[in-house]
């Protein structure tokens, strides 16, 4: 988990990890999984429709293509909107169509830039239930977030960024 | 692979039939830019049918510059750059995924209406083939040179400006090939050199273009 | 073991503060060279060369015109060179030079367009003549302007750098066939050109002066590319502690 200041860095350094970034001095070991990535944009269609945004991620990761998108629709709580174009939705309802990708990639590096931003308490305790199951399930998640800390329960190594000069 | 590579084209084909005017309006431009020479110039038709092969490759390469700015913007400014990216298929193949949607729906119409241009502008009817064939190999090679021109300048300001200051220069052997080929047959000679020409720069464009593409890309995106 | 020699100098270059005062070394002796070859060039060609016996007085022209034209192309080639070894090695000062390399190769190629225009004039009586060779300088003009362009748009200077990189390569690798197809192009439409240069075989006296000018313009480029470098880098680095150094003290091995 990465936690600090707001204008800190933490972006700059989970899209280094991600590799959109190239880091200007230092290394990264990462280990050999996929990664799977939400961040500041959610990487969301506007003119697609809900359920055509999540097909198409699932057609695109190797783990979504045989998954029950109306099932994982149901458990975003976003099924009733699928057939919406993603633009009319609200900005809590785009965040968790963009994490209902997460449901795809089990097996990845997970990378959340703010993932409780936007949510209401049942979106947040979403969140908290997804990373449970990631953790349960082996899986590793790289979590950046100002104000609210991960579930407790959950094992955790958090890195404090004061200032930029921390990520340099 | 094959999966993620059909995925993004149906993808990218359906949001541009979505917004129609993405893909009416090079069309329209097409149209409108061709019917001014005529008004400019006179219709006179010896000086039409003269200039008729450069008119339409001049405003076939226009109507596609024009479209390009959006061929990246969108994915760039909603994430789904990004997002295409991070997967574990290869950029450059996924970069030919939105070159081919792109192709599909700017190239083909440009191809379709130029007998249409061509009647307009009194080019002799044997030369009408040569002129469709001379768009089929060039109109590809527009997508995908201007597709650098588009990587490279997708989020800057200057935007569509730019991308045709970069791309124009880069094309100009494709026009040089193409008008003169359409032009030699006009006047009763063969062709087939300048369309085998064009022939393999659409070959040499096809296997580097993706991978420039992407490289751009990724430059883009830091 | 002994290091190779060769490999620590290309890796001392690497460092901004022994780039800047090595360049500072090279910098007098290179505009000495170009004042000496330039002199001497232009005294043969605009003096002592022998009229020619088609164009007259106005064909001296040539001594800075094909001088010009070849450094225009040539800087194109440096500057994809070393965009080249930018994208590949992340290599910053090549990112350096290759950046001031591009208005000077532009400048080149102005004034070879400048002096062709003008060695036109008195020869076929207009101002301008779509020959091949112009044509084609005037496309490696807009090649440089998009080069520039680019530059200028983007803010951040790596980035910028690495963006003009891989343009000047796509350029680099298009140049032939645009050059391939003007020279067609050309040869086609030949009713209304005539190649500027004649047909008339160079005589000697002619051909060393404009050699002497090409080699000069060479030491031209050098001497002016590694000014610029030195100020981009200053520029770039201010805040560093060897800006300061070196700004106090020039002239001090680093």
């Amino acid at each position: 988990m990465v936690t600090g200041a707001n204008g800190c860095g933490k972006t700059t350094l989970i899209r280094i990890i991600a590799g959109l970034l190239d880091a200007s001095s230092g290394a990264l070991h990462l280990p050999e999984t996929a990664i799977a990535y939400v961040g500041h944009y959610l990487g969301l269609k506007d003119t697609m429709t809900v359920r055509e945004n999540l097909q198409f991620y699932a057609r695109f990761t190797s783990g979504g293509r045989d998954r029950d998108i109306d099932a994982d629709l149901e458990r975003m709580q976003i099924r009733a909107h699928a057939d919406q174009p993603a633009r009319s939705l609200s900005a809590g309802q785009r965040k968790r169509c963009a994490l209902a990708r997460l449901l795809f990639q089990p097996d990845a590096l997970w990378l959340l830039d703010e993932p409780y931003a936007n949510l209401d308490a049942e979106g947040l305790s979403l969140v908290d239930g997804l990373l449970r199951e990631h953790q349960q399930q082996g899986g590793m998640a790289v979590v950046v977030s100002h104000n609210r800390m991960v579930p407790d329960d959950l094992e955790t190594k958090t890195l404090r960024v004061e200032a930029w000069s921390d990520v340099l | 692979m094959n999966n993620t590579f059909i995925a993004l084209l149906r993808r990218d084909f359906l949001m541009v039939l979505r917004n129609k005017s993405e893909w009416l309006q090079p069309l329209f431009f097409l149209v409108v830019v061709v019917s001014l020479f005529p008004l400019g110039l006179g219709p006179g038709p010896t000086l039409l049918s003269r200039i008729a092969p450069g008119v339409v490759w001049i405003a076939a390469l226009l109507a596609s510059v024009l479209s390009l700015d959006h061929l990246f913007r969108s994915d760039y400014e909603d994430g789904s750059l990004e997002q295409l990216m991070l997967g574990n298929q290869s950029l450059s193949l996924l970069v030919l995924a939105k070159l081919l949607a792109h192709w599909l729906t700017t190239g083909l119409p440009i191809i379709a209406l130029s007998p249409l241009l061509a009647v307009w502008l009194n080019l002799p009817m044997e030369a009408f083939p040569t002129l469709v064939k001379s768009l089929v190999l060039g109109t590809p090679v527009l997508t995908l040179v201007g597709g650098i021109g588009a990587a490279l300048t997708v989020g800057l300001r200057g935007g569509g400006q730019l991308l045709a200051l970069l791309v124009f220069p880069l094309l100009v052997p494709v026009l040089i090939f193409a008008t003169m080929g359409v032009s030699a047959v006009a006047g009763g000679m063969e062709a087939t050199a300048q369309l085998g020409l064009m022939f393999a720069y659409l070959i040499m464009a096809l296997t580097l273009a993706p991978f420039a593409c992407a490289a751009a890309l990724r430059i883009s995106i830091s | 073991m002994k290091k190779n020699p060769i490999m620590l100098f290309i890796h001392k270059t690497g460092s901004p503060a022994y780039f800047y005062w090595l360049s500072g070394k090279f910098i007098p002796w290179l505009w000495a060279a170009f004042f000496v070859l330039a002199a001497w060039g232009l005294y043969q060609g605009l003096f002592v060369a022998p009229t020619d016996y088609l164009q007259g007085e106005s064909y001296r022209i040539i001594y800075i015109h094909v001088a010009s034209a070849w450094m225009s192309m040539m800087i194109y080639g440096i500057m994809a060179a070393m965009g080249f070894i930018a994208l590949v090695w992340h290599v910053r000062i090549s990112e350096i030079l290759m950046i001031c390399s591009a208005p000077i190769g532009a400048a080149f190629t102005v004034i070879a367009l400048a002096t062709g225009s003008l060695w036109g004039k008195p020869t076929w009586g207009t101002y301008w003549v779509w020959d091949a060779r112009l044509t084609s300088e005037l496309v490696l003009l807009f090649l440089y302007l998009g080069v520039l362009g680019l530059h200028a748009a983007i803010e951040e200077p790596r980035k910028a750098a690495r963006s003009v990189a891989l343009l000047a390569i796509v350029g680099i690798v298009n140049l032939p066939i645009i050059h391939y197809s003007v020279n067609w192009w050309n040869t086609l439409h030949q009713g209304s050109t005539v190649n500027l240069a004649g047909e008339s075989t160079i005589d000697i006296s002619m051909l060393v002066p404009m050699l002497v000018m090409a080699i000069a313009t060479k030491f031209f480029y050098g001497a002016v590319l590694l000014s610029r470098a030195r100020v981009l880098l200053l520029t770039q680095d201010i805040k560093k502690q060897w800006a300061g150094k070196a700004l106090q003290n020039p002239g001090v091995h680093p």
